[in-house]
């Protein structure tokens, strides 16, 4: 077996922990833009859509990587948008003492 | 040059776990929200400097064709509408990751290499399963088909031959470098997507909250695992974290439920209730909106439990309305909110926020249930099961769930259609209590009957 797999083993596991430890401090308050915006953050597929649609291969491949692309885009965009017009409603009582 | 990509998106992995942490909070959440935008802005941008990049035509095209989609969508959606939403988004997530592993595959097809023959089919089967899985979800919640369990004999038999024929093409696919298999990743295309329709059939509408949740969760799965394919640590953490999120959100709300996973999966809860049996022949009070708001107006606390009818009124705002009036009565109020009171994780308090109800005042359960002894008034709207102290006794469906303790408040005021029991079929006895004053119609006409009451003194 290849030595990069393990490695990519080991980030893939600890990053696991690294999201319990951080996403059990969200309040419930926010769990429905956390859910969008994580929601969002899943949408990095681009990063592999882009390197497949840009390789200047010609058929198939090119054509699914430029789905890929609309797909995880709407997903990027579509996310962080919507997670952004719900924070923004969140307010905090304004006290008139 | 390499080195400095990586670097990058080293970057790019600390703004989002930044991002997410600020999130802990309502105060610094928008800023972390922001602070994820500029890490995935800062991990594309860097991807396009990549060496093996050199056609622009069609990357640009799909950014802003996806750009254009996401922003009206996001611009249009109704807040009810989120687990939708979100589910479609999560569906689009994991038939991008789908996609970009077949790719892979058709341009590097003699690979050899163990590890990417079988992370590309697992792949495969993870995006797949999210897509279609979400979509049935998406389906179910914009009730295009029934909400109800869909279930049929010999289900889990065919959820197991499902599996095991995964498996099978996974060991084929390992097992026979050097040829064209395609076919055998069509194949694996076609079955994932079955798994994700059984998967969501037999779930029924109130459960969808955790099967949004459970999907969320594997479209991160998916991201992460394309990560392995295209070995690209972005993807791989990026997508660790998301699926730790989801599997975090996916056991609050079993907990909420009292459930285990394993049984909102396969359990099919919710089969169509006959709504008259459960009604006895026991007395309710029945009190009019005149009445209530008397009540209200000499309470000098009063908890609101709001539940998800209310927002299918669309009674939120004339809710809010008439909480003001009793707060400028010096009124106190605070609103109690069920981890499962929408349809998604949270969901509850968004839809107040919209209605512009502040958000120290919506208290989540384990943090209100110590008031209800000493408050005066309860507000009950559009919440059933989540209220029902039959959830304390054995041997009922509500049995072990955590339930908001309304029936320890000194006056409680219900306002509700009919009898009929929740989603859990369970007959509640709270509506027969001394304490309680039933308070029948739809809940916004109602709450505004009440406000207008309210007005006059």
């Amino acid at each position: 077996m290849d030595g990069t797999i393990i490695i990519s083993i080991y980030v893939f596991v600890l990053a696991i922990f690294a999201g319990f430890e951080l996403i059990t401090r969200v309040p419930p308050l926010l769990h429905t833009p956390l859910m969008s915006g994580a929601n969002a953050i899943s949408g990095i597929t681009v990063v592999g859509a882009l390197i497949i649609a840009g390789a200047g291969d010609s058929g198939l491949s090119v054509i699914l990587g430029f789905l890929a692309i609309v797909f995880a885009t709407i997903n990027v965009v579509g996310g962080f948008l919507v997670t952004d017009r719900m924070l923004e409603m969140f307010k905090k009582e304004e006290r008139k003492k | 040059m390499s080195i400095l990509i990586n670097i990058a998106y080293l970057l790019s992995i600390s703004l989002f776990i930044f991002g997410l942490k600020f999130l802990g909070s309502p105060r610094t959440a928008r800023k972390g929200n922001l602070l994820s935008m500029l890490a995935m802005l800062i991990a594309v941008l860097v991807t396009l400097l990549d060496r093996q990049i050199v056609d622009f035509v069609y990357i640009i095209a799909g950014i802003i064709l996806g750009g254009l989609i996401g922003t009206v969508a996001a611009k249009k959606v109704q807040m009810t509408a989120m687990p939708q939403m979100v589910a479609v988004f999560n569906a689009f997530g994991g038939l991008a990751s789908a996609l970009v592993v077949i790719a892979q595959y058709l341009r590097f097809p003699d690979q050899t290499v163990l590890s990417n023959a079988v992370t590309i089919p697992l792949t495969l089967f993870i995006g797949m399963l999210t897509f279609s899985g979400s979509l049935m979800a998406f389906a179910k919640l914009q009730e295009l088909i029934k909400g109800s369990p869909i279930t049929f004999s010999g289900q889990k038999i065919l959820n197991f031959i499902l599996h095991l024929a995964i498996l099978m093409l996974i060991v084929l696919f390992v097992l026979n470098p050097g040829i064209d298999r395609l076919y055998l990743l069509l194949l694996v295309l076609f079955i994932s997507g079955l798994v994700g329709i059984t998967l969501v059939l037999p779930i029924g509408g109130a459960d969808m909250p955790v099967v949004v949740a459970l999907l969320n969760s594997y479209s991160g799965l998916a991201a992460a695992a394309s990560g392995f394919v295209i070995d690209n640590y972005v993807l791989i953490v990026s997508g660790a974290i998301v699926g730790a999120s989801g599997l975090i959100l996916t056991n609050l709300m079993c907990k909420a439920m009292n459930r285990s996973l394993m049984n909102v999966l396969f359990a099919a809860v919710g089969q169509e209730t006959d709504p008259g049996a459960a009604a006895g022949k026991r007395v309710v009070t029945r009190y009019t909106p005149v009445d209530a708001a008397m009540i209200l107006e000499n309470a000098q606390s009063v908890i609101i439990v709001p539940g998800y009818g209310l927002a299918v009124a669309q009674a939120q705002y004339a809710l809010q309305d008439m909480v003001e009036l009793l707060q400028k009565n010096g009124t106190s109020v605070l609103y109690a909110i069920h981890p499962v009171a929408g349809r998604m994780p949270g969901h509850m308090n968004v839809l107040l926020a919209e209605a512009n109800v502040p958000y120290d005042l919506l208290k989540d359960m384990d943090e209100i249930n110590e008031e209800f002894q000493t408050t005066d008034v309860v507000l009950v709207a559009g919440a059933n099961d989540v209220i029902n102290p039959a959830a304390r006794e054995k041997g009922n469906p509500l049995s072990g769930m955590p339930i908001l303790q309304v029936d320890q408040a000194q006056s409680i005021i219900v306002i509700k259609r009919s009898l009929s029991p929740g989603f859990a079929g369970v007959d509640n006895g709270l509506f027969y209590d001394q304490k309680t004053m039933m308070v029948f119609g739809d809940a916004k006409e109602m709450l505004l009957k009440i406000g207008a009451n309210l007005k006059k003194e």
